[in-house]
């Protein structure tokens, strides 16, 4: 239906395209008056005002329709004498009903779920029926005051343009409503999260294991299993690994980052230079599944052989491996972004020391880096933040069970693991494992946003030091 | 320490320091040459099959069709005895246990095939045939050599038996390699030798598909409206702060809001394309909006005053003369942000992309998978055929990405203009 409607509008739309045209022409001619913008404009103004409020209507109304429909026809079943005793149930019946009016279900039909399956198709028809007629009055209210507007010969261009405009605007808009999307969503669980678990257990605790609540109810806990819940939810085994494994990429990264960073800046003829740095640049381009694949199939093993001849038992799921291999997915963060801020400094500071007879690397170590550093260190904080939000690399390399270690050769999990393992498959909402995930999701979110807003004023403190 | 020594000192450090430099560039390459090459010699044996001639007779009294039967009648007919029938004939088998192994080199599929090679031959009903039949992925991994026959018997999966039919197979030259077709057009599968990235193809299509139309038009309105006619006030900074913020968001962080949003809140179908090309295309806005933003700025204001010059309004001045002129930068920044969104794996497998799907997908709201979760399904697999397969499938990946980011340098360096 929504197609049919859509198609419809489309068509009309660009008949009165041509219709506005040639119409504001003949009055034109008609009239001997000229015109206040080329016949085209008033074109294009009779699609905007025939499309825009019809579409936005339709699209406002297909996504009401099902929540109040739904709620509509669980409470006639409700009247009716069904029994359910909580939301999942209630849905439970109305997807009964769904499929029943769909003709898809093949279970028993009493006589409760019939009553409801034709009062669905009641209302169904009569939502359809309104919104069809809805739409149609608004096309033609719209179309008319445009027609008359266009008669008056307004000045179309400007119109058009202003309406062009907040259409603009609206996308831009779309950027905060992505940010306040993963917002509220990351909120709306936590919250129901921390109303089960205190904040500060989870904070705090040292014991992460959420298969303890799992297929659970967190409305209907009693007291003894709260107790026990209360210990499952413990963050800091996973802090402690996402920034144990970060650590170890850094450790990979920054050395080989900087380094490089400096020898492109710095040393690197400009032949070197145009060849090396896309290849670097490659290293941030393959997709992390492909590390993750590299990590836990050929890396992992590697290191266990190579600690078996030692003597040492090395877990195939080290955090060395995914560290090691997370590192060098990094280090053309660390590499470009400080290449771009050495670049940036000016030649002067440099001549000056040269001039006292410093050589090229004393310059560099002396001069050229302490200028900037704090645009190298807010590339590293970048890389840090990458580093904790890297999901695929540890997801396939690291472990799964939450040891507090600081031994690398051990296996240990981190944030963005936990989330995946505990949403993977099917899920139960409502129950505090799933919601937990959404309170990792937050932590990260907010740790990545404070780390990065860091990183961003400091290099564009650093810039506006030398522009 | 005399003054030479001292020289001598500081330019060995000079000397050092280079190397470092050099060093690090040097490891960074080794690394990329070593991943490409341990991807490359997994994976390249993937795109062959082995495959074992048999010769097939259509019985007419086992299958029980007659000469003309109609296509339903051969869709319905069992062809599962004349397959066994056959495969038991290219080697003697003393016993049942022995039948059993002798079938077992075999792919689960065989009967499929030969009754494939019926539906495209009617007239061979009573006749016989030579049909390649698609090996078991033992004896495909043994045929590639990726299979070590040293192990004592009761830790391989290839039992000596078999061992002993295989090398009579091989001197016969009744065992083949042939072009895997199955690897790019089947989907899904238990069974490496039949399991193929078919339906992750279609999956990733439509997800990049669904991306590119929503994120590539919002993404250039909304950088016309940040570079071009937003005024300069509270509002226009926190847009940007946004945007600059949601680039460095974590994929996953995407996925969750994925999941309450998109699959809780509206109900759209679990594990489609659909919903994958929403998510991918929530995530790859801001990484587009920054680099449209760029070559919007990248063009001259003296294009824009000289447009108005002449009594073009604002808008004509933007749309007529600027926009065109940014195009190839918008569309390398908008090719490099759908290659990143084809790599995307966790925000993925969030949304249940990770549902083991057999079929190809025919529309972008049936359950699919696509390659990078592809890729992380696979290697979750024990089966040594799924290592080649998944490094297969991590080449055909590689070489989209590639190819993507060489249309993107191209586009940049033929068609956009160069302004000092």
């Amino acid at each position: 239906m929504n197609f049919v409607l859509i198609f419809l509008i489309t068509i009309f739309s660009l008949s009165l395209f041509f219709y506005g045209r040639s119409k504001t022409k003949s009055i034109a001619i008609e009239k001997n008056i000229k015109l206040n913008a080329l016949p085209k404009f008033y074109g294009y103004y009779l699609v905007l005002w025939c499309s825009i409020p019809s579409l936005v209507f339709l699209l406002i109304w297909s996504l009401f329709e099902p929540v109040i429909i739904k709620s509509i026809i669980i409470e006639t079943a409700a009247n009716q004498g069904a029994i359910f005793n909580d939301k999942n149930e209630a849905n439970l019946i109305y997807e009964k009903i769904k499929a029943i009016h769909l003709g898809t279900y093949f279970g028993d039909i009493d006589s409760i779920l019939r009553e409801s399956a034709l009062a669905y198709a009641k209302f169904i028809n009569l939502f359809t029926n309104s919104k069809v007629v809805l739409i149609f009055a608004i096309v033609i209210a719209s179309v008319i005051y445009s027609l008359k507007k266009i008669n008056k010969n307004n000045k179309a261009r400007d119109d058009v343009e202003i309406i062009l405009k907040g259409l603009l605007f609206v996308s831009s808009l779309i950027a905060i409503l992505t940010t306040l999307g993963i917002i509220f969503s990351l909120l709306f669980e936590s919250i129901k999260f921390f109303s089960v678990i205190n904040i500060f257990d989870y904070l705090f605790g040292t014991n992460w294991s959420p298969q303890r609540a799992f297929v659970r109810d967190a409305s209907s806990i009693t007291a003894a299993e709260f107790e026990e819940l209360k210990d499952a939810f413990g963050f800091i085994p996973l802090i402690a690994g996402t920034t144990f494994i970060a650590f170890i990429a850094m450790l990979v990264a920054v050395p080989i980052g900087l380094f490089s960073g400096i020898y492109m800046a710095e040393y690197a003829s400009l032949k070197i230079r145009r060849i090396s740095k896309p290849i670097i640049e490659i290293l941030a381009g393959i997709p992390t599944v492909v590390y993750g694949f590299f990590a836990a199939l050929t890396v992992g093993p590697f290191f266990r052989q190579i600690g078996e001849n030692f003597g040492l038992t090395v877990s195939s799921e080290s955090a060395l491996a995914a560290g090691l291999i997370m590192g060098i997915m990094i280090i053309p963060y660390v590499s470009s972004l400080s290449d771009d801020v050495i670049n940036s400094v000016p030649q002067s500071l440099r001549d000056g020391s040269y001039a006292i007879g410093a050589t090229k690397s004393e310059t560099i170590k002396k001069v050229v880096i302490p200028a900037a550093l704090p645009g190298i260190i807010g590339s590293i904080l970048l890389a840090v933040s990458r580093a904790i939000g890297e999901t695929m690399i540890v997801v396939m390399a690291a472990g799964l069970a939450a040891n507090l270690t600081i031994n690398p050769l051990e296996s240990t999990t981190t944030i963005t693991t936990q989330i995946v393992m505990i949403l993977v498959g099917d899920q139960e909402f409502d129950s505090p494992k799933t919601q937990s995930a959404f309170a990792l999701g937050l932590t990260l979110f907010i740790a990545t946003l404070i780390l990065n807003y860091i990183a961003q004023r400091a290099v564009k403190k650093y810039r506006e030091k030398y522009d | 320490m005399t003054k030479e020594q001292r020289l001598k000192k500081r330019h060995n450090a000079e000397k050092r320091f280079r190397f470092y430099g050099l060093a690090s560039i040097f490891f960074a390459l080794l690394f990329v040459l070593i991943l490409v090459h341990n991807i490359f010699s997994k994976g390249s044996s993937a795109f062959m099959k082995t495959a074992i001639n048999v010769e097939v007779f259509y019985d007419k009294d086992l299958l029980e069709l007659e000469p003309g039967a109609s296509e339903e009648d051969i869709l319905e007919a069992d062809f599962f005895d004349i397959t066994i029938e056959s495969l038991l004939k290219v080697y003697p088998a003393k016993n049942m246990d022995e039948e059993d192994a002798l079938i077992e080199l075999f792919t689960t599929d065989a009967e499929i095939e030969i009754k494939k090679a019926f539906l495209n031959n009617k007239n061979l009903i009573g006749k016989k045939i030579n049909l390649e039949i698609t090996a078991s992925d033992d004896i495909d991994q043994l045929h590639k050599g990726n299979y070590p026959r040293d192990l004592p018997e009761d830790r391989r999966r290839i039992s000596n038996f078999q061992l002993e039919i295989y090398d009579v197979l091989v001197e016969n030259k009744t065992i083949t390699k042939n072009f895997n077709n199955y690897f790019f057009k089947n989907g899904d599968s238990r069974d490496p030798e039949i399991a193929g990235i078919g339906g992750a193809l279609v999956g990733s299509f439509y997800s990049i598909l669904i991306c590119l139309l929503l994120a590539f038009p919002v993404a250039v309105l909304a950088s016309i409206y940040l570079e071009e006619f937003a005024p300069k006030n509270k509002i226009t900074d926190f847009i940007e702060i946004n945007i600059n913020n949601l680039a460095a968001v974590p994929s996953i962080v995407y996925g969750l809001l994925a999941l309450q949003i998109l699959l809780a809140t509206i109900q759209l179908p679990r594990s489609t394309p659909l919903v994958a090309g929403i998510t991918l295309a929530l995530m790859t806005l801001p990484r587009i909006i920054i680099p449209c933003r760029a070559s919007l700025k990248a063009v001259p204001p003296s294009i824009r005053e000289g447009a108005l010059a002449v009594g073009a309004s604002k808008f004509q001045s933007v749309f007529h003369h600027v926009v065109p002129l940014a195009l190839p930068g918008t569309l390398s920044g908008t090719i490099i942000g759908l290659a990143q969104a084809l790599g995307e794996t966790a925000p993925l497998i969030l949304i249940g992309m990770v549902a083991f799907v057999v079929d190809i997908p025919s529309t972008p709201i049936d359950p699919s998978s696509s390659l990078p979760v592809q890729v992380y399904l696979w290697s979750e697999s024990a089966e040594r055929g799924f290592v080649e397969k998944t490094s297969a499938t991590i080449m055909m990946l590689l070489s989209f990405l590639i190819v993507m980011n060489f249309l993107a340098v191209y586009l940049r360096q033929k068609f956009e203009k160069r302004w000092n």
